[in-house]
């Protein structure tokens, strides 16, 4: 069940727009940022927020790239595999980061810290080969500075097991 | 860095940070907010804008005016302006970079363009990977509208307008206008067909324009200088204003360039860009994001607007150069697109998702040496056929399959003929 201070939150917010199905992306983010996925349950407490069925939600939930209907990792990363980063060395970046995490893409380590996903151009063409992490870019990436970034992440949660 | 053209949109440019407000309105922002607001009339700010010959800058190159005019003046309120900032094509980033750079240029773009249709409320639709720039605008707006010129009764002339920045959960049919509308009322996003046309019955069957970004920032220049003066930045008689090219692939310097519309591939790489990188030679480009077709050596040449791209049965799109080196497979890079827009097809209609995937499991096939002479007539037929899909998203999608049919179908052949890649690993 969604704690009651976060659906007051959501309900106030639902409160001050003219159609509350116009917020459901929102909705949706904010309740998988507590879940850490778009459970079942999730998707009834969106749907009877925005005053939706279930199936409606449902449709976004499985159409979005950044909502998530299966468990995934604290920290997402999302590859990009579009053009101008296949063409400057996306295939370098996968398979360094798959080793690295021991993981293919699509899955999620074992203790749950990181998901790999391919994605759609991201818009950061300027400095390819990019990815994010949790939504935030990085770009002009090579293998020296993935280490240094998934360190970083792993030590920022050293006891991280699911 | 050598440009020794006007920058406009790019005026208050920064390497590091934003323009703050004090900044757009030192260089003459929010000028042509007030000169409207008291001395025009909303029909006289659309005929500036039809009069300067304001292209969509999205990929459609629809005349900005002309759209205007198609709300009708006793249509019924709320009437909606949607910014489409959900820059989705492949290679594109000016939008990124022009909300980085001076976030009121686009707010004053969209009052304006409220003002001219007398609409009650903006929405920036963006996507999520942009949420820097959804957070600067979100900001920005608050400013604008302490200042009074946003909100209601802007600057006491009695016109009242909102903007309001709504996330897209992250899908490129998104940034299609119609899919757009159904993804702002928290619908599937799939594709709309017209008519009626959005400036008829839009966003909740209301009346809505909507215009990317970049056209979006060229109201407030359009309308502070001068429709003439607006024709006269092009280099070429069929163009008018700059463009943003957003510059990516086998050259020195990626990124974001404000250059007159007419301006010539060659330079645009070799001045701009700073050259291929080294060890590189120019082989293609796709010259507006991944629904262009491929340039080939033989249009380096060429004056960059949309006029003249599409004489030449090309698109300018958005202006998003990608550039090519000889040592790039261009069927592996096609096979990467039809990857794209396969995963990106929102499976409404039938040619597009089932057309998409089967082009490129034929073309992997080839790529992959596993290809066979019969396999070519059946792509080029099922491109072909493509056309008759349910929205702008399929056709788009084969421009590069057909290109690559047209230019370099001797590559292709090569593939079959040697049951392999020749540029592969």
């Amino acid at each position: 069940m969604l704690p009651a201070d976060l659906k007051k939150n959501l309900q106030t917010k639902i409160a001050t727009v003219s159609h509350p199905r116009e917020l459901v992306v929102d909705v949706l983010f904010d309740i998988q940022m507590h879940y850490g996925h778009l459970t079942d349950e999730a998707i009834h407490e969106a749907a009877e927020l925005c005053g939706m069925a279930p199936v409606e939600v449902e449709e976004l939930a499985t159409f979005y790239t950044f909502t998530f209907r299966e468990p995934v990792g604290k920290y997402v990363i999302h590859v990009c595999d579009s053009v101008v980063c296949w063409m400057n060395g996306y295939q370098t970046i996968r398979e360094y980061l798959c080793s690295k995490l021991n993981i293919n893409m699509g899955e999620t380590t074992p203790d749950g810290l990181f998901t790999l996903i391919p994605v759609c151009c991201i818009g950061y063409c300027d400095r390819s080969p990019a990815i994010l992490v949790n939504r935030k870019v990085h770009g002009s990436l090579t293998p020296a500075k993935l280490d240094q970034l998934i360190e970083k992440i792993k030590m920022e949660n050293p006891a991280h097991v699911e | 860095m050598s440009n020794k053209y006007p920058q406009i949109l790019f005026q208050n440019r920064k390497p590091d940070r934003i323009a703050t407000m004090a900044e757009y309105k030192e260089s003459g922002g929010y000028q042509a907010l007030a000169d409207a607001l008291s001395n025009r009339s909303p029909a006289q700010v659309q005929e500036e804008i039809l009069d300067a010959v304001l292209l969509g800058r999205g990929g459609a190159a629809f005349p900005a005016g002309r759209k205007l005019e198609t709300v009708a003046e006793d249509a019924p309120h709320p009437r909606y302006v949607v910014c489409n900032a959900d820059e989705m094509e492949p290679g594109t980033f000016k939008d990124r970079v022009l909300i980085h750079a001076d976030p009121h240029m686009l707010i004053e773009g969209m009052i304006l363009t409220g003002y001219a249709v007398n609409a009650d409320k903006g929405i920036v639709f963006i996507r999520p990977e942009y949420e820097g720039a959804a957070k600067i605008l979100e900001r920005e707006i608050r400013f604008a509208e302490k200042e009074g010129l946003l909100g209601e009764n802007i600057l006491g002339s009695g016109y009242t307008f909102f903007i309001d920045v709504h996330r897209s959960g992250g899908r490129y049919i998104c940034g299609e206008v119609t899919a757009q509308l159904n993804a702002l009322e928290g619908r599937r996003p799939n594709p709309r067909k017209p008519p009626p046309y959005p400036t008829q019955k839009g966003l909740w069957g209301q009346p809505t324009i909507s215009h990317n970004v970049e056209t979006l920032c060229c109201f407030p220049h359009i309308l502070r200088n001068g429709a003439r003066w607006f024709r006269d930045l092009a280099l070429t008689e069929t163009g008018a204003g700059t463009k943003i090219f957003s510059i990516s692939g086998k050259v020195n310097r990626p990124g974001c360039y404000e250059l007159p519309m007419g301006v010539r591939l060659s330079e645009i790489i070799e001045v701009h860009a700073g050259g291929m990188v080294e060890g590189s030679t120019f082989k293609a480009c796709l010259p507006g994001g991944a629904s262009t077709g491929f340039l080939t050596p033989d249009f380096y040449d060429i004056e960059m607007d949309f006029d003249t791209l599409r004489k030449k049965g090309h698109r300018l799109g958005t202006g998003a150069i990608m550039v090519f080196d000889q040592k790039t497979c261009l069927t592996a890079a096609t096979v990467n697109l039809l990857e794209f827009f396969a995963r990106e097809s929102c499976g409404w209609c039938t040619p597009c998702r089932e057309g998409l995937p089967y082009i490129k499991h034929l073309l992997t096939l080839i790529e992959n040496g596993q290809g066979s002479e019969d396999m070519i007539p059946t792509i080029k037929k099922m491109s072909a056929q493509l056309w008759n899909s349910y929205c702008a998203f399929a056709p788009g999608a084969v421009a590069p399959v057909e290109s690559l049919l047209v230019y370099f179908e001797g590559e292709v052949r090569e593939h079959i003929k040697l049951g392999r890649c020749l540029l592969g690993d």
